[in-house]
């Protein structure tokens, strides 16, 4: 047995490379190993401490977000909140503010959960995650990264260091919406996020995401032929009705399979449709289900 | 090699010297280790919010946070709220309001509306509302206590 704190990264991976598990804020791992779910790793290394890990750097093309920057942050942080929105909208629904404040993106990617909330719109914003070890780091894609519930395709040895994020072009907006039962201390039972750029009036691209619809977060295919043409009532049919198509979900005591597959349209068209309002200059407070009356009323 | 960790906790400001298991949660090691037992724990899964303590301010469940990661951190509980025995203001308003019947998820009321408040010094309905929203409560039906969280914000103006 062995809890070490780390204060730099080459100490925690170190200790990764030793065997040894990281944990930030344990809002998985502790409660998982509670519930009884899995035995709470022997070998553990604190990486909340390391500062380098906690900071949001924006660079010419691409913006890093370390994967120790809590939801907290990230529903707050001005970089975020106005370029890449999605994330902020995701980050102030997950739990209440205290799981908020122990809660990172890593270890919400990390854990690789299909009802995940920051993963449709880290997908949508065409994220890539940056494994470190050792001897040295690489970046692989969201798609490749999880693999199914709870299971993802880094090494033992490998630690999640940041999300990369390619910078957002000028009349660019996203979103991401829940369907949620209450407020607070929710589980996503589907949840959409869509990235829209406009030309003028005109889609010039644009991505949807899908939470809890299938074993991982899934984009839409298909959307291409919508570029080119304005978000009017029929493009936004056209997004929910591949959203339902494409969605393959469960049913579970958050919700039927049929009632997942309908409502994952609803939400995809509403996440498009706020991604499209901000696109346009619009201002919505984050997080837009509040804006857009989603979940049971105050 | 033993899963016995020797830490010290600093809590309300005082240091504390305990010996935990690796996988001891913090609100135990507070309950049983430094003998404060202001802290309660409810669900035991990070959903009812009695265990709530200030870890460096920021509100924290420690039943679902490890005590040997809270080394080094300020923790603050229920405890370090009064000034000896003159109550804090948000312990007067939430008795006087009647937001207080077991009592039970009192003590992790108090420390999210203390966060929220050292935060954020005049919140709107909707933020304190939001600020509780990880602690649960089966009696009061919380009006009473969003009252009291009001009435503390006016008074410390």
């Amino acid at each position: 047995m062995s809890f070490t704190i780390a204060t730099s990264l080459d100490e925690a991976l170190a200790s990764i490379a030793a065997g040894a598990r990281p944990i930030a804020g344990g809002s998985d791992l502790v409660v998982g190993a509670r519930q009884g779910k899995f035995d709470l790793p022997a070998e553990l290394v604190a990486i909340d401490r390391i500062e380098s890990l906690a900071t949001i750097d924006v660079g010419a093309d691409e913006t890093s977000i370390g994967s120790g920057v809590t939801h907290s942050r990230l529903m707050e942080d001005g970089v975020i909140v106005d370029n890449f929105t999605a994330i902020a909208d995701a980050a102030a629904l997950v739990g209440s503010p205290s799981t908020r404040n122990v809660g990172t993106i890593g270890g919400n990617v990390m854990n690789s959960s299909p009802a995940m909330d920051t993963g449709a719109p880290l997908v949508v914003l065409g994220a890539e995650a940056e494994l470190t070890t050792s001897s040295g780091r690489r970046r692989v894609g969201l798609d490749e990264l999880w693999t199914g519930p709870g299971q993802h395709s880094a090494a033992a040895d490998e630690l999640c260091t940041a999300l990369l994020l390619p910078n957002r072009p000028a009349n660019s907006g996203s979103a991401y919406v829940r369907l949620e039962y209450r407020r607070a201390m929710e589980i996503a039972v589907v949840g959409a996020a869509a990235a829209i750029t406009l030309d003028g009036d005109n889609i010039d691209s644009i991505r949807v995401a899908l939470t809890a619809v299938a074993p991982t977060i899934i984009e839409v295919a298909g959307l291409d032929s919508l570029v080119g043409r304005p978000l009017d009532d029929a493009s936004l049919a056209e997004i929910a009705e591949a959203a339902s198509g494409q969605a393959t979900p469960i049913s579970d005591l958050r919700a039927s399979d049929a009632y997942r597959r309908h409502t994952i349209g609803v939400m995809a068209r509403r996440a498009a449709e706020a991604a499209a309002r901000r696109a346009s200059g619009e201002t919505i407070a984050v997080p837009v289900n509040r804006a857009l009356g989603i979940g049971a009323a105050s | 090699m033993s899963d016995k960790h020797a830490i010290q906790l600093t809590v309300n400001g005082v240091p504390y010297d305990v010996t935990v298991d690796q996988s001891q949660n913090l609100s135990g090691a507070l309950r049983n280790g430094t003998g404060l037992t202001g802290t309660k724990e409810g669900c035991d899964d990070c959903e009812c919010g009695a265990c709530m303590v200030l870890l460096d301010g920021s509100p924290v469940n420690s039943c679902s946070y490890l005590a040997v990661q809270a080394q080094g951190r300020d923790i603050t509980t229920v405890e370090g709220l009064a000034d000896g025995d003159d109550l804090h203001p948000l312990q007067r308003n939430i008795l006087e309001h009647g937001g207080v019947q077991c009592g039970f998820c009192t003590p992790g009321m108090l420390m999210s509306a203390r966060a929220l408040l050292d935060r954020n010094p005049n919140p709107s309905n909707e933020e304190i509302r939001i600020g509780l929203s990880g602690n649960l409560c089966r009696c009061t039906g919380y009006a009473r206590i969003l009252e009291a969280v009001e009435a503390t914000a006016v008074e410390l103006g």
